[in-house]
């Protein structure tokens, strides 16, 4: 499981080799050998300590109750027990939990990217009046602090009738994410030479038409990024879920993980297995679109 | 951006058939009464004595003049200025540093890369419970300070007012330097390594190709990190709510934890809602100087 980014093959330029290597370059090739053994040394030890705290929790994930309590998590493992897995599922509610998280981030994730486009495409590929003012409303409401919505959306849900539905969230998440997404999409339908178009309007396609067969296709990139990315963000987000919604059986799974580290405060192994058990979606769709996800980091903010 | 090898040419077509104002206004009025009318509500719930239930009562600006000698509020404040300093900054240097170490393609880097950026995958909640067994009292810190012997400086990390915030950026810092490298790396590729190249010939040693070619070059990258890591700061809310909901004592309280707990908990609405604006005001800064970017770009191209 690697990742390289994208453009990375940039090639070092070649230094002629001479057949007998002088005797400076000899000790230049060993100084760049040492320098080679410091990176890499340097770089393992990093990396063991960026991925230690995720190792100690999937190694407590899979302990018993008695092993974590006597022992300490610090210890070396003594007892090996899925029942823990067990544990989290069935009584802890995961099952329900996943569930309800993949029923909110699935259709956000696909009506936000359909909309944003949309938006992207009307103003990328046409005169639409006002078009820059437009498009910078959209951006600045996706900058704007969560926390001013939070009260008067609460609100406004309770107002119309879908507080405490999962179908609020899924207003909630799309219109709050679509001025990010149509920013970057915007910026990378400009690029489509409008000779594309031309040539489809010739040949007598609609806006429509140019939009679903011509522009999408081409957008898919992005389209990607996007949906890898903000598939994590939607499925990972506390603050909407525990804001709009009340009923526990309906909560997403950030929110029940939280709330069974309340109910099974004295069973790290419980705790971790629940903690695991959220990560393994986001991970899963990380691997993937690994390439699309790691591109998208940086989309919008490199141009 | 990278992501296309198409040029750049681009005429647009005539003037617009209705069904693209349609494809434009949709969502556009979606974002509008979904975002910016409540975002007005905020603003004017602000001014108001309300808990929800009873009628609101119209308070004018007492909202603000209570935060101003409110002891919570000082403490919110200044934990997240130190946030943005410590969590901003730290999250800056040492991204910067890894997308230094690793910006180049060699054996291994793809490992390293992942194993720093693969915490940006999980949710906050999931990071603070990662954290959480780290900082536990027989956790894995205060195992270790006393295998060196250090056993006077265990504590518990969480529950001690002195550590808990700190314990809690640490964790947070994990999850977004390997962000902050990745944006890091994007805008080192982009450097034209003709520049780079000149300099080494011309003699340059690593720090003055880094000081004199490689910063200057990141500048608007730069520009970009700081404002996402101040947005980010301002928006933190999650991580410290899972590890701490604020406490002990107020002492890991954000503004954006304050602002939910008096809303959702205390139940006073306005009162809330005046924390939330200033949350909005420190952030406004960022929202312009993100727009005047785009805006210029836009008049770019």
């Amino acid at each position: 499981m690697t990742v390289s980014f994208a453009p990375s093959s940039r090639i070092e330029p070649a230094v002629a080799a001479p057949v007998a290597a002088p005797e400076p370059m000899r000790r230049r090739s060993r100084r760049k050998a040492a320098r080679t053994v410091g990176f890499h040394t340097a770089s393992i030890l990093i990396s063991l300590a960026w991925f230690a705290p995720i190792l100690l929790v999937v190694v407590t994930s899979f302990r018993t109750f008695d092993d974590v309590s006597t022992n300490g998590i610090a210890s070396l493992p003594h007892s090996f027990s899925i029942d823990t897995y067990v544990q989290a599922w069935n009584q802890g509610g995961m099952f329900q939990a996943t569930v309800n998280s993949l029923i909110v981030t699935i259709p956000t994730v696909i009506l936000t990217l359909l909309l944003a486009s949309a938006v992207a495409f009307g103003l990328s590929r046409f005169r639409i009046p006002f078009r820059r003012t437009i498009l910078l409303i959209m951006l600045a409401g996706n900058l704007l602090p969560v926390q001013m919505l939070l009260i008067p959306v609460t609100r406004i849900t309770q107002q119309i009738g879908i507080y405490d539905t999962l179908g609020a969230l899924i207003v909630v998440q799309t219109a709050f994410g679509l001025g990010f997404y149509t920013f970057v999409l915007y910026g990378f339908m400009r690029t489509v030479p409008g000779e594309l178009q031309e040539a489809a309007t010739l040949d007598g396609a609609g806006p429509l038409r140019i939009f679903v067969q011509v522009i999408l296709p081409l957008t898919r990139p992005a389209l990607a990024a996007l949906g890898a990315l903000s598939f994590t963000w939607i499925f990972n987000d506390l603050l909407w879920s525990i804001t709009l919604l009340q009923t526990s059986s309906r909560l997403p799974i950030t929110a029940a993980v939280l709330s069974l580290q309340g109910q099974y405060v004295s069973s790290w192994s419980v705790i971790a297995a629940a903690t695991v058990i959220a990560a393994i979606p986001s991970t899963i769709v990380f691997l993937l679109f690994q390439r699309s996800f790691v591109g998208g980091l940086s989309l919008g903010a490199m141009k | 951006m990278t992501t296309t090898a198409l040029p750049r040419g681009r005429r647009r077509v005539g003037f617009p058939p209705p069904v693209v104002f349609v494809l434009v206004l949709v969502p556009f009025l979606i974002e509008a009464v979904g975002v910016f009318w409540p975002a007005i509500q905020g603003i004017s719930l602000s001014f108001l004595r309300w808990n929800g239930i009873a009628p609101a009562e119209s308070a004018g600006v007492q909202n603000y003049i209570d935060l101003a000698s409110d002891p919570v509020f000082g403490t919110a404040l200044r934990n997240t200025v130190i946030w943005i300093v410590l969590f901003g900054g730290i999250s800056f240097l040492a991204g910067l540093g890894v997308a230094l170490l690793f910006q180049s393609e060699r054996r291994g880097v793809g490992i390293y890369r992942t194993a720093l950026f693969l915490p940006i995958v999980f949710s906050l909640v999931v990071t603070s419970l990662i954290w959480s067994a780290f900082f536990q009292p027989s956790g894995v810190l205060n195992t270790a300070l006393e295998g060196f012997g250090l056993g006077d400086l265990t504590r518990v990390w969480l529950g001690d007012s002195d550590t808990a915030l700190y314990a809690v950026i640490v964790a947070a810092l994990w999850r977004e330097i390997g962000y902050v490298m990745v944006l890091f790396i994007a805008g080192l590729k982009g450097i034209d390594p003709a520049i780079m190249e000149a300099a080494r010939v011309d003699g340059a040693t690593a720090w003055q190709r880094f000081r004199h070619i490689t910063f200057p070059q990141l500048r608007s990258v730069n520009l970009v990190v700081l404002s996402v890591l101040v947005i980010d700061s301002l928006r933190s809310f999650d991580i410290v709510w899972a590890m701490t909901r604020g406490g002990p004592y107020h002492s890991t309280e954000l503004l954006s934890t304050y602002m939910f707990s008096t809303a959702f908990e205390s139940r006073s609405l306005g009162y809330a809602s005046a924390i939330a604006v200033v949350i909005f005001v420190l952030a406004l800064a960022v929202i312009i100087s993100y727009l005047v970017r785009a805006l210029s770009e836009e008049k770019e191209s």
